[in-house]
């Protein structure tokens, strides 16, 4: 992505950013987005490009906890933030309690909107303002899944929710 | 996107010699419109004035009763704050009509007003178009017109304003607050937009080097006397194809006052003060709300593919007005329409 432009000779900016716990020091164009920032110079791919447009989520990271499409911030703006990846929530062997729910309900097919559904879900936890599966459904709009997993995915976060907020569901909700 | 520079403003007296120095400079808060934008070379800005680090990030009350908005405050935060949801919800709830919770925590208040339109022309630069290019013409007349203007339109553009936030702000008849090379001073919300007429490059009434500092809302006696009721091709993260904001007063079973603003008909939210202040002391019934519909649509034009608009945006306003007067806003939540 920065390959042809990286040889127009226009300055970079030198940013730290907080990634997944870990303060890097990085060079960016201006016009470098932190979803390209992520994929192309930190190998971060597990942040997906879906629509490159904020139409779908996929891309879906948390800028200082709170989430944000990754494809419409351009990086240099970012200098000091914390954000963190899909790969700062978990790994295979010690799991984010939505991760392993996302397995335990097979909320995906195949799997390319997950990073970012998971992000946005834990955005959404964050945020406090679901106590109920439509809340979730509503507040988890932003993110497709042209797979169709909407019902597994809705579960998934239930679960995760109703577990943190110590409560069932239903009596949440009320 | 195209190479342009970066710079980041200090002060907002900063950001406007910024704009000044450079007319191909754009200012960028949350770039949730800009970016995208950059990204269809639509927009292509030489130079990119970051605003995000200037103070104007709160919302504080004042002392009649209203509050002030920060032209950075996000969509998000504006919709979630206490003081908003008790005494300004419709505000709230037409920003939760919109975009999703992501494009929220983003998006500014400043940048709401300042969106671009949605046409399809606009945002493709292969095709002529007046807004982005004056003078190249609209294929949008006589073309795929589905979402376009039914009210306010001109023979040189029918593009629609996106805003759902602004409906709601043109409804409470909120002021906008701008600093420019002359200092600051006050628009009125209904004077910020503009209609296309001949110049439809302009979307707003700002000057060259101007910038939004905030939002100003005066206290209000529609107490849960309102709605926003936003229909679209899905029921979330979509635009709207009609939105009504609706704010009444009643006593006695007749309007006080009553306030309809229209999303996604016309190049800036619609309303037409006269035409509510005819019906100050009608009775607050259904045979009232048609004839308010009947009176707001009566210059309405279709396009063709946007026909339709015309009697969904009648059957909106008669519905938005009965949850209005019943006191039962729409709920943006569960969509299902009472």
């Amino acid at each position: 992505m920065d390959t042809p432009r990286a040889q127009s000779g226009l300055p970079t900016s030198s940013l730290i950013l907080d990634i997944n716990g870990i303060a890097q020091t990085v060079e960016v164009h201006p016009w470098t987005t932190l979803l390209d920032l992520l994929r192309s110079e930190l190998e971060l791919t597990g942040t997906k490009k879906g629509c490159d447009h904020g139409q779908c989520g996929a891309c879906t990271v948390l800028i200082d906890g709170e989430r944000i499409n990754s494809c419409l911030k351009l990086a240099v703006t970012l200098d000091g933030a914390e954000i963190t990846t899909i790969e700062g929530l978990g790994t295979p062997g010690d799991m984010h309690p939505l991760q392993r729910a996302f397995v335990e309900h097979d909320a995906f097919q195949c799997g390319y909107c997950t990073p970012g559904q998971i992000c946005s879900a834990v955005g959404l936890i964050n945020e406090g303002h679901a106590q109920g599966r439509d809340e979730i459904r509503e507040l988890m709009s932003g993110n497709l899944c042209r797979c169709g997993a909407y019902t597994n995915i809705a579960d998934a976060i239930e679960e995760v929710l109703s577990a943190q907020a110590g409560t069932p569901q239903r009596e949440a909700a009320e | 996107m195209k190479p342009f520079s970066y710079t980041r403003a200090e002060s907002v007296r900063d950001a406007v010699a910024a704009l000044m120095a450079n007319p191909q400079a754009q200012l960028l808060a949350g770039g949730t419109n800009l970016i995208d934008l950059i990204k269809y070379d639509v927009a292509e800005p030489e130079a990119v004035i970051d605003i995000n680090r200037l103070p104007l990030k709160e919302i504080v009350e004042l002392p009649d009763g209203g509050l002030r908005i920060g032209a950075l405050v996000s969509n998000s935060a504006v919709a979630y704050d206490p003081r908003v949801k008790q005494h300004f919800p419709l505000l709230s709830s037409a920003i939760l009509a919109g975009a999703s919770p992501q494009l929220r925590n983003a998006a500014t208040t400043g940048g709401n007003l300042l969106q671009r339109t949605r046409c399809y022309y606009f945002y493709d630069p292969a095709s002529p178009c007046n807004k982005r290019d004056p003078g190249s013409g609209c294929p949008a007349i006589g073309g795929l017109n589905r979402i376009h203007a039914i009210l306010g339109a001109s023979d040189a553009c029918i593009a629609v304003h996106p805003s759902d936030m602004c409906v709601a702000l043109a409804a409470l008849d909120a002021t906008v607050e701008v600093e420019g090379p002359d200092g600051a001073r006050e628009i009125g919300f209904a004077d910020f937009h503009r209609l296309p007429g001949d110049g439809p490059d302009r979307d707003n009434t700002l000057r060259r080097g101007e910038i939004v500092t905030g939002v100003r809302l005066e206290a209000n006696h529609f107490a849960g006397h309102h709605t926003y009721l936003k229909l679209r091709d899905r029921l979330s993260y979509a635009f709207a194809l009609v939105s009504v904001a609706a704010a009444v007063q009643v006593a006695d079973g007749r309007f006080v006052e009553v306030r309809v603003a229209l999303g996604g008909v016309a190049h800036k939210p619609w309303r037409d003060p006269l035409a509510e202040a005819e019906f100050a002391g009608a009775p607050a019934g259904e045979e009232t709300f048609i004839r308010l519909a009947d009176r707001l649509l009566a210059g309405a034009e279709g396009r063709g593919h946007n026909d339709f608009k015309i009697p969904l945006a009648h059957r909106a306003i008669v519905r938005a007005l009965r949850q209005a007067v019943s006191g039962h806003p729409q709920d943006q939540t569960v969509k299902a329409i009472q």
